[in-house]
């Protein structure tokens, strides 16, 4: 006769689901009301959705203080892992949501902004990502991952034009092939430690001294490309221009954003240990992943003619540079990685907003994309205050101090010259030159080249809200006065971080 | 009040411009003005506060920035870095005043003036990654003003100038990282402040490889051969007053930098290195004033020689003595004034024909007999004639150089007067003979907003070449103190003795005199 199991409620900590289950009950809130009432502005869905990622970053918060007491809980049979990459990684996610999604609120009237089920896709998508980051177990990252992702082609191919049809089939298909390889690499590791909780992979396998090294070599694989696909490490990344190219602009920015956090904690935890267990094979690897991402993202945004698809490649390039402190390791790096990331975020989506507010309703004659370079020819002179800040945004990528994305960037190559990684950090500093080149001409074409024929001076502003100038402005101040909270940001990263172990 | 001067200094131009955005464009210019005079004049009362006998940092300033990574705001100058402030300010000043009618007149004014505050920044900040940020930060102004008001290969020459520059800083920023660190290592604390490098003796290979990743950075701003290629096009597309800040003081910023950053940190790299930096210093001053020679263009030709005079001041900086680096202090200032008023001349020039071939011109001497003045005094004193302000600067280095090798002093002083010869060839070109081109018989003389400009540069050009001691002294006082460090921190032998003691030449100066 079996025994009946006795769980006491308060061993579950059924606290720590609090954060990934508000987006969900908000989701379904939406569900409802369009249930009851359909209908409805979409004002009312952006509000709303703004007022459950409050709660959720309220939640976070609270997440954090008991994180700062008590340190790292488990919780739901030990599923949950609420650490500092956790808390730290949810703070991105949820901060970045509620910047984009004041986004849907332009002043052309956008196809998917007007269903709710937008809304609640996008909440549901973030409460996957939410869980995918806040576990050490592959399944339940697997099925954060799945639920994030479905939702996020769903909200791509909303967007309801032929690209972003083709877009949206294209993410789905690698997302599946990535998915795929995920669960195979999740395989070998049970197979080979009977376990699917990270750590106690990581246990096993030193137990054992990594003697079936083989097996470990091809869960890394599978591992690693499917990271590669989610991360659009090259040669994984053949995606992403085509998907950002075929999604709205604010949509293409919060994709360079949101789901690469999600997808660089699971690596970190994955990878770390593995790199740090002296597989010298695994290291060379992704060395040669970093320094080519870098590479050849940037050379291949060189030649871009369109503004979303340069920007597009310049994320894959920031990714590589990036995925450098899953390299180094050192606990200087991972938190490198989120300061860079957090200082990121503001740039990019600013950027990807500019581009959002330019955006017309139907492709003008003569025109061979929504953003192509010669539509914000001659912009200082038409719209002067939004090419200063475009170009302030373009500075920032580039790296130049002392705007937000520099301190970034002199963290990590830091870290790397502190990790005796002198030639990375030398092929990460001269990487970010050859950037500087393709940031460079957008700024040449805003203000050194003469306004097209025609343009009546409206083109480059011509979807701009209050609303939409409230998230550029508020991106436009973190990325000029990032160095005034930076010393606060670092020593809240470094804590969490280094009390998480990492 | 003065404790704050350099603050003031620094910040004051940036504030003035983004208040000058309300200012109508009618008013602007006079508006950009005022503002650069009142800089001029705070310029001119932290001079007046200066205190002359001191060598250390005075006005020093202090600011946590981000005390967990050892990044602090912190500012302060002495009698190096004091002259070449003065002279941002004072160049600022009457390129603004003396500006010609130029489309978009607001954006230039606001540009200057922000690229004002980049220029004082870097030579009054004494932490590594502020004098990085206002170091990289000057690139932009000067990307706009080359790219926007420039010639036609404005946009080649603008990105080019940007990029060149931004690679080489980049290394440079490595290698902040890479001291940053070690002084960590060897500390247990972060700090990017100069001061605190300063003490730090490193070992001699170490020193060797952080040379060579400042060397970059500085090299190509300086622009020292082979990193030159970028300074032609630049001058030969930007705007007159782009020609002028860059001459004048965005290239001191790398000799600065290597008197600043170089020689006080690596003094054995310094010395490892000084024939090769000599040597190319040489191949500078002989292969630029060549290439000058065979230029068509009168600004192309005074570009290259003021790389060619750039080379002078790399060969006093790596004297590694007082005499050689206060002179080549001294001569930073004096190319400052000297082609920065080439510059203006050539512009004047250009305003009124809209070319700048020499072979346009010929016999201007006869129509234009104060121009044709003040050029030949400018001249003059770019070759470096006796009781100039080039000359003294010129001297010293040479001096200094000559402690170190006979005969690589020799060459260089040779190719500098045999420099001379392109210098008043293209003279004569241009202002003796008779006037053969009909536009040329009615060109109106300098006028009133132009000689504001020039004026000033002639009375400077002969007053301190006369008289060099009130700029000189505060100089080799910091250089003294400089020269001792390095001495004190040298690690080899053959850089304790390449690196002579100042304080035992003065006592045995005064024992002579006792004597």
């Amino acid at each position: 006769m079996l025994e009946p199991v006795n769980i006491s409620l308060e061993s579950l900590n059924l606290m720590t689901l609090a954060p990934m289950l508000v987006p969900i009950v908000g989701a379904l809130l939406i569900l409802i009301i369009d249930f009851f009432k359909s209908e409805q502005d979409r004002s009312l869905y952006v509000m709303l959705s703004l007022l459950i990622l409050g709660i959720d970053f309220i939640f976070l918060i609270e997440s954090a203080e008991i994180f700062t007491e008590n340190g790292t809980i488990m919780g739901v049979f030990d599923v949950m892992l609420i650490d500092g990459l956790a808390i730290l990684s949810q703070f991105i996610i949820v901060g970045a949501s509620m910047l984009f999604i004041p986004l849907a609120l332009s002043q052309k009237r956008f196809h998917e902004f007007s269903y709710p089920e937008f809304f609640a896709l996008f909440l549901f998508m973030i409460g996957g990502f939410q869980f995918m980051v806040a576990t050490d177990n592959l399944i339940l990252i697997f099925v954060g991952l799945e639920t994030a992702s479905l939702a996020l082609y769903t909200l791509i191919a909303m967007h309801n034009r032929d690209k972003s049809f083709e877009a949206a089939v294209k993410y789905f298909t690698m997302g599946a092939l990535a998915a795929g390889f995920f669960s195979f690499g999740s395989m070998v590791f049970y197979a080979l430690t009977g376990s699917i909780e990270i750590n106690q992979i990581a246990q096993v396998l030193q137990a054992n001294n990594y003697e079936n090294i083989e097996f470990v070599l091809i869960g890394v694989v599978f591992m690693l490309a499917s990271f590669g696909f989610k991360l659009s490490i090259v040669p994984f990344h053949t995606w992403a221009p085509d998907v950002y190219e075929g999604s709205s602009a604010a949509m293409a920015g919060y994709m360079s954003i949101v789901p690469k956090i999600a997808a660089f904690v699971v690596a970190m935890r994955l990878f770390e240990f593995l790199i740090q267990s002296g597989i010298i094979w695994l290291e060379v690897i992704l060395y040669a992943l970093v320094v080519i991402t870098m590479t050849m993202a940037n050379i291949w945004a060189l030649v871009q003619t369109d503004v979303k698809r340069m920007l597009a490649y310049s994320s894959i390039s920031h990714a590589g540079f990036v995925m450098a402190a899953i390299l180094i390791g050192t606990t200087q790096a991972n938190s490198a990685l989120f300061l860079y990331w957090i200082l990121f975020s503001f740039t990019n989506l600013g950027s990807f907003s500019m581009l959002w507010i330019s955006r017309q309703k139907n492709l003008p004659a003569g025109q061979s994309s929504d953003h192509s370079y010669n539509k914000f020819a001659g912009m200082v002179k038409t719209a002067p205050i939004a090419a200063s800040i475009m170009a302030l945004f373009m500075l920032s990528l580039a790296g130049l101090p002392p705007f937000a994305l520099f301190w970034g960037k002199m963290y990590m190559i830091s870290s790397a010259v502190t990790a005796d990684f002198i030639v990375l950090a030398l092929i990460m500093a001269l990487n970010s030159a050859i950037a500087a080149y393709y940031y460079l001409k957008l700024i040449v074409y805003m203000f050194m080249k003469e306004p097209m024929k025609g343009s009546d001076g409206n083109v480059s502003v011509t979807n701009a809200t209050l609303s939409l100038k409230t998230i550029i402005g508020f991106a436009a101040v973190g990325t000029i006065f990032a160095f005034l909270i930076l010393n606060t940001l670092l020593e809240f990263i470094t804590a969490f971080v280094y009390g998480s172990g990492y | 009040m003065l404790d704050n001067i350099l603050s003031i200094l620094i910040f004051f131009p940036a504030l003035a411009a983004i208040l000058g955005f309300v200012v109508d464009k009618n008013s602007i210019r006079t508006y950009g003005v005022a503002v650069a005079t009142i800089e001029f004049a705070l310029s001119l009362l932290l001079w007046f506060f200066f205190d002359n006998s001191a060598s250390g940092m005075q006005f020093m300033e202090h600011i946590a920035l981000v005390p967990v990574f050892g990044i602090n705001y912190i500012v302060g100058v002495d009698g190096i870095s004091l002259f070449i402030i003065i002279l941002a300010a004072f160049f600022t000043m009457i390129g603004i005043a003396s500006l010609t009618d130029t489309k978009n007149v607001k954006n230039m004014i606001i540009t200057l003036l922000f690229l004002q505050m980049t220029m004082v920044g870097v030579f009054a900040s004494l932490d590594a990654i502020v004098f990085y940020v206002f170091w990289e930060l000057s690139l932009v102004p000067m990307l706009y003003i080359i790219g926007a008001w420039g010639g036609p290969l404005r946009i080649y020459a603008s990105v080019k100038f940007f990029l060149y520059t931004f690679a080489g800083s980049l290394v440079m920023l490595v290698g902040i990282l890479v001291m940053a660190y070690l002084y960590y290592q060897t500390t247990g604390q972060w700090s990017f402040a100069i001061l605190d490098w300063h003490r730090l003796v490193l070992p001699e290979n170490y020193q060797l490889w952080l040379f060579v990743a400042f060397f970059f950075g500085f090299a190509i701003k300086v622009p020292m051969f082979p990193f030159h290629t970028w300074l032609p096009y630049a001058h030969g597309q930007a705007p007159t007053i782009g020609s002028v800040i860059l001459a004048a003081i965005l290239l001191k910023m790398g000799t600065y930098a290597f008197v600043r950053f170089s020689l006080p940190m690596f003094p054995d790299a310094s010395v490892y290195f000084m024939f090769p930096i000599a040597i190319l210093a040489i191949i500078m001053i002989i292969y630029t004033a060549m290439v000058a020679y065979a230029q068509k263009d009168i600004k192309q030709l005074v570009a290259y020689s003021s790389v060619s005079h750039m080379g002078v001041i790399i060969l006093g900086t790596f004297a590694l003595n007082i005499e050689g680096i206060s002179g080549s202090i001294f001569l930073m200032i004096a190319h400052g004034v000297v082609s920065g008023a080439l510059f203006f001349l050539v512009g004047v020039i250009y305003d009124r024909r809209n070319t700048k071939l020499m072979s346009e011109f010929g016999g201007l001497a006869h129509v234009m007999p104060r121009f044709a003045t003040i050029f030949g005094i400018m001249i003059m004193a770019s070759v470096g004639m006796p009781l100039t302000i080039n000359f003294v600067g010129e001297f010293l280095s040479l001096l200094g150089f000559y402690q170190q090798s006979h005969i690589l002093t020799i060459i260089a002083g040779i190719a500098i007067i045999v420099g001379a010869i392109y210098m008043l060839s293209a003279y004569k070109k241009m202002f003796f003979g008779k006037v053969t081109k009909e536009e040329n018989k009615n060109l109106p003389d300098v006028n009133k907003r132009e000689l504001i400009a020039l004026v000033p540069l002639v009375i400077i050009t002969i007053w301190l070449g006369i008289y060099p001691k009130p700029v000189l002294g505060p100089i080799s006082n910091s250089v003294e103190s400089l020269v001792s460090l390095m001495h004190e921190k040298a690690v080899t032998k053959e850089a304790k003795a390449r690196i002579p003691n100042p304080s035992t030449l003065i006592i045995r100066t005064t024992a002579q005199e006792a004597y």
